[in-house]
């Protein structure tokens, strides 16, 4: 099974890596931009017996930082 | 009894030698070199220090990995049984990760990585680490980290600095920190974390001495509780 964890920060936590990327955007020229936040995706192929719960406990335990960043378990069909 | 020191060595740690080279000068005694793959630590430590470096590269956040690496189940244990424990930039990064300091650092609010002499103002002189400073003590202690920008939130912030635990403040803006926050101690003052190199300070080679205070500080205040 593959799943996708989508880590990202949380509202209200300064992102510096978005703002360089933001003020990149514009110094490329694109207009509209308002915001840019960067998180980071985790690809696992992990077996079908994973449980949900498990999944949740590799994100709680290693994957996210719960001080500073949210995530969200997408699974990807085969 | 002479100090009994560990000094932990993760993949990617750059001032453990820096740091032995330290508590070995200021505090004497036995100074182990222990490596991250080690399940456990020597008998009857009274000291731990994680160094800083850039631990398994900084792979998927910084002291991230480090903290989950088997010596670091000895050294919470360790920490929880009320041995001082001292975690320096990397460290001190490892040290949050591990849950045994608050708060998280993130990525220099100015982008870019600092690497300069900075001035610190010495918040709580009380502590184990910070008794050989006056209250509110000007000093200086170089830094060097990309990831040293201190944030946790408001309540946590605000129990931190009601308890006495914001140990050093800077005294100019160096990374974003939340409150200027430099270094913190855990609840029990048993645990520093500071983003600070105490180590690279300590005889006037160096440029200054302000860092030695934080070990002779440890020395007296463990000798205290022998």
């Amino acid at each position: 099974m593959k799943v996708r964890v989508h880590v990202s920060l949380k509202n209200g936590v300064l992102d510096p890596q978005g703002r360089a990327i933001h003020h990149a955007l514009e110094g490329l020229g694109f207009s509209g931009v308002n915001d840019v936040r960067a998180g980071r995706l985790i690809e696992l192929d992990v077996a079908d017996s994973v449980t949900d719960e498990a999944l949740d406990e590799m994100c709680r335990k290693l994957l996210a930082n719960m001080v500073i960043e949210n995530y969200r378990i997408e699974k990807v069909a085969a | 009894m002479p100090f009994n020191a560990a000094v932990i060595t993760f993949p990617g740690s750059n001032c453990d030698r820096d740091m032995a080279v330290a508590i070995e000068e200021i505090c004497g005694g036995t100074v182990h070199r222990v490596w991250h793959g080690d399940a456990g630590l020597p008998e009857g430590l009274d000291f731990i220090a994680l160094p800083g470096g850039f631990s398994y590269g900084d792979y998927l956040r910084s002291g991230a990995m480090a903290a989950r690496s088997p010596v670091m189940q000895a050294v919470v244990e360790a920490a929880n049984r009320g041995v001082a424990v001292l975690g320096v930039c990397n460290g001190f990064q490892v040290l949050t990760e591990a849950g045994l300091l608050p708060g998280a650092l993130m990525r220099n609010a100015g982008i870019r990585f600092v690497c300069r002499d900075v001035k610190l103002k010495v918040e709580n002189a009380n502590s184990l680490f910070t008794s050989g400073y006056l209250p509110g003590q000007t000093i200086t202690i170089p830094v060097a980290h990309h990831d040293g920008n201190y944030f946790a939130d408001d309540v946590t912030l605000d129990r931190l600095e009601g308890e006495g635990r914001v140990a050093f403040r800077y005294l100019e803006p160096v990374n974003g920190s939340q409150r200027d926050i430099a270094g913190v101690l855990n609840d029990k003052g048993n645990v520093l974390g500071m983003m600070p190199h105490p180590e690279r300070m300590i005889e006037p080679a160096h440029g200054g001495s302000d860092g030695r205070k934080l070990f002779e500080s440890v020395l007296r205040g463990l000798n205290v509780l022998a």
